[in-house]
């Protein structure tokens, strides 16, 4: 089964690594891995996927509680969460065949970004599902090349993963006073 | 407010700290530091190589429950370490591990002794910090200490670059409680439901068991153990690290489980109806095949670390918590009780017990390493602490030493580093000078760290030094012996002349190779008030019995034949 962990983590220079090491001396078998900023300075937000057929969720998630960057980190799996894959395919199609593909894209919501002689560029966004078809449909004209964010992911409601204050002490090496805010709808 | 170099406010925190003595080797990298701790009342062990410096830090940490310190330069000096940092995590011991590195301007560029420090040591530390604003250095040492010590001990490095030792700065040591950013996610909650499980389960076992590991040597309930396991007259058996953590001769131990334990603490494991874990990993030598082991007991796991809870035994009631918080609860919530039959059982297993079995050989054919130790044992009345390298001996300690009191069996048992000894048992008498200290030490192992022999010199500090020499690799041997047709690849060794050796650094050494000796070097050794080295020629092919080949059933124990007896 595949499991969705949202982890929250100090934005300084190793900590990335810190969590890859981890996987790999553990030998966790992480399917994505993205991090991107949050609104908030100094902490990143990492969407970790995996299948808990053959690496525990428990304990991906206790090992990263063991790290001393990690601010939060849930396993939102269970929980209502809007997730989202973001895809950039180029797929070969001379002057003729684009209108087809743009009526493709039409359907999926997404867009073409760029156009060459002989090539488009499709930007897709949606679950990984909706990805997946629209890449299977677009296989057989031709993909030159594909690039996948990976998923990231976000519980609905007003319960909010952060950090209040992400001001660290001063010490620009691991130490911060970090708490959790929880929305009124938690229990 | 007064400016301070880096290189002071190191120091400064390491007093603030209660370090009053370090283990280390000075380079170029590390070199402001070291003209600045000439200030300090912190005494300085130079040793002979950078890994003894680790397991000095390690053997002190081992010994005092304090956090052992030890210093070395960029590059060389650092990869040197990295053993040492490596047996401290896998064991969980409290050190802090401090090294120059090249400056700030210069890392990445390949300067001259640059390595990647904090790469390199990543999975091998609990926690590491590259400093490279001096303003941050006060805090990042305050918190290393915190974090070598807190929750599950572990070693954590601090490698300072040389230009963040010079750079000044205004110091004030921070007071204010330290705060990790992941602190929340590691408090542990164990709702009231699981206590209350416990007890029961404790209430109706017929055949329990505490397994009492180095967790609680760790946390300090070896009080909280006993009155548990008196209460409730529950058998105890030790895991290799617990040793000490519950009096052997107490009439409740079994003594050490595993793959060198007894055959009926073993046999218990795996007919007990109920498994008290306490503060042990359910380590592979522990547990030998994981689908044959204990399959009829519930089991309760005492420990702190989640990431422990069921990961190489599925537990029914996880304590996830410090060992001596979650039985100061739990103890008066279980009620007296007796096990007649169950203990009846146990004795009468006890009776055919191949471990102690050969205590009363007469060894025409040589010295045997059980009664060395054995021997020692008596001269010492059990009070000594003992250090160990790796291999046979160690286990022959294991099951001949009985130790009555903690933290005086220090020995290398998640990554079983050979050449631990020595410098582990110079760090347990700076924290314990007023002890007796032993090693007892392969002739193997010895040589990989004899050189700190000229710290023990350096130093003028007593240590005893038992060598149990077999002309092998002896532990290796006994697995081609029995696994590989005694094809002997590579385990023959050559020593040199220890006691010419011990010579040389003004140590007096004494070789024995009978029994009748044993007795009278001990005494001479143990009252002179300077180092001594023992040889002891021991047989050369005696293996340590019983034993569960790796990954074997836990009660399916190679025993020692009855016949090798000699008459
Ligand atoms: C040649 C050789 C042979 C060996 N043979 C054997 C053998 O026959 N039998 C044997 O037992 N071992 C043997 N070992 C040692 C073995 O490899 C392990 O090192 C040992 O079993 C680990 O013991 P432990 O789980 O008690 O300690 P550790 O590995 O130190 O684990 C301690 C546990 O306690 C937890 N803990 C820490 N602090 C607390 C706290 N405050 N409260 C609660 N929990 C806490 C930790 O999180 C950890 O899970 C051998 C080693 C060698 C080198
Ligand atoms: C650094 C290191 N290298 C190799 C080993 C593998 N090993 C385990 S026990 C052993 C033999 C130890 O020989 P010795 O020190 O003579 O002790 P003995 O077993 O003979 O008592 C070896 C080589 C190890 N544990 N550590
Ligand atoms: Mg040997």
């Amino acid at each position: 089964m595949k499991h969705t962990l949202v982890a929250l983590v100090q934005d300084k220079p190793g900590v990335l690594n810190r969590v890859a090491s981890l996987f790999r001396r553990r030998a966790f078998n992480i399917e994505s891995l993205t991090v991107g900023h949050t609104d908030q300075p100094h902490v990143s937000r990492m969407t970790i996927v995996l299948d808990s057929d053959n690496t525990s969720a428990h304990l991906v998630e206790a090992n990263l509680a063991k790290l001393v960057n990690v601010i939060d980190i849930q396993d939102v799996t269970n929980q209502e969460t809007i997730s989202r894959d973001l895809a950039l395919i180029k797929v070969r199609v001379d002057a003729a065949g684009r209108a087809e593909i743009a009526q493709l894209a039409e359907i999926f919501r997404a867009k073409i970004v760029d156009v060459a002689n002989d090539s488009v560029v499709v930007e897709v966004t949606g679950d990984e599902d909706k990805i997946d078809g629209l890449v299977e449909l677009l296989r057989p004209k031709g993909i030159l090349e594909m690039v996948r964010t990976g998923r990231i992911a976000m519980v609905r409601g007003n319960q909010a993963r952060k950090s209040t204050n992400g001001h660290y002490n001063g010490n620009g090496n691991g130490n911060g006073h970090v708490t959790r805010e929880v929305g009124a709808s938690s229990v | 407010m007064s400016k301070l170099a880096g290189a002071q406010i190191l120091w400064e925190c390491l007093v603030r700290e209660g370090v009053d003595v370090v283990f280390g080797y000075p380079g170029g990298a590390i070199l402001p530091s070291y003209d600045a701790m000439l200030q300090y009342p912190i005494h300085h062990v130079l040793v002979r190589h950078e890994q003894g410096a680790t397991h000095m830090a390690d053997g002190y940490a081992r010994a005092s429950g304090r956090v052992g310190v030890c210093v070395g330069t960029s590059g060389p000096g650092a990869t040197n370490m990295v053993t040492g940092l490596a047996t401290a995590m896998m064991d969980s011991v409290p050190i802090v591990a401090i090294t120059g590195q090249v400056g700030t301007k210069v890392i990445g560029s390949d300067a001259f002794q640059e390595t990647d420090v904090t790469g390199v040591t990543l999975p091998v530390t609990k926690h590491n910090y590259l400093v490279t604003h001096v303003q941050d250095l006060a805090e990042t040492i305050r918190e290393a200490f915190y974090i070598a010590r807190h929750g599950r001990p572990g070693p954590v490095l601090i490698d300072i670059p040389k230009d963040v030792q010079l750079a000044q700065t205004e110091f004030e040591y921070p007071t204010e409680p330290i705060h990790l950013p992941n602190e929340r996610l590691l408090e542990k909650y164990v709702p009231q439901e699981y206590f209350a499980r416990a007890a029961e389960l404790i209430a109706n076992a017929q055949r329990p068991l505490i397994l009492a590991g180095h967790g609680i040597l760790l946390s300090g309930a070896m009080d909280e153990v006993l009155e548990f396991a008196e209460k409730t007259n529950i058998p105890v058996a030790l895991t290799l690290l617990g040793i000490g953590s519950f009096p052997a001769e107490h009439p409740l131990c079994l003594g050490m489980m595993g793959m060198h334990g007894g055959v009926y603490v073993n046999e218990a494991i795996q007919n007990a109806d109920l498994l008290l874990a306490m503060g042990m990993r359910f380590d592979d030598r522990v547990t030998g095949n994981l689908k044959t082991y204990s399959p009829n007991s519930k089991k309760i796991h005492f420990e702190i670390d989640p990431t422990e809870i069921n990961k190489n035994v599925k537990v029914d009631v996880p304590l996830l918590g410090d060992v001596k918080q979650s039985l100061q609860k739990l103890t008066p919530m279980v009620e007296p009780k007796r096990h007649d039959a169950w203990w009846q059982h146990l004795q009468r297993a006890m009776q055919e017990d191949p471990i102690r079995d050969v205590l009363d050989w007469e060894s025409p054919d040589g010295l045997m390493s059980e009664h060395v130790v054995h021997d020692l044992w008596t001269a010492t009345e059990g009070e000594a602490i003992v250090v160990t390298d790796v291999g046979q001996h160690q286990m022959w300690e294991a099951q001949y030493y009985l130790h009555n009191k903690p933290y005086t069996l220090i020995t290398s048992g998640g990554l079983g580093t050979m050449g631990y000894a020595l410098p582990a048992a110079i760090g347990a008498k700076f924290a314990q000078p007023d002890k007796e200290v032993w090693v007892i030490a392969g002739d193997g192992g010895f040589q990989m760290t004899m050189a700190e022999l000229a710290t023990v010199a350096q130093e003028k500090i007593k240590i005893n030094i038992a060598i149990l020499n077999n002309g092998y690799l002896g532990m290796v041997r006994q697995w081609q012996e029995f696994f590989y047709d005694a094809r002997y690849a590579a385990t023959p060794i050559f020593s040199p002349e220890f006691t010419k050796i011990a010579g040389a650094y003004g140590i007096p050494g004494y070789v024995v190779d009978n029994r009748a000796d044993v007795q009278a070097v001990l005494d001479k050794v143990r009252s002179s008030p300077g180092p001594a080295l023992i040889e002891f020629r021991v047989k050369m092919e005696d293996a340590v019995y019983p034993m569960v080949p790796a990954g074997a059933n836990l009660h399916d124990m190679i025993k020692r034949e009855k016949i090798a007896q000699p008459v």
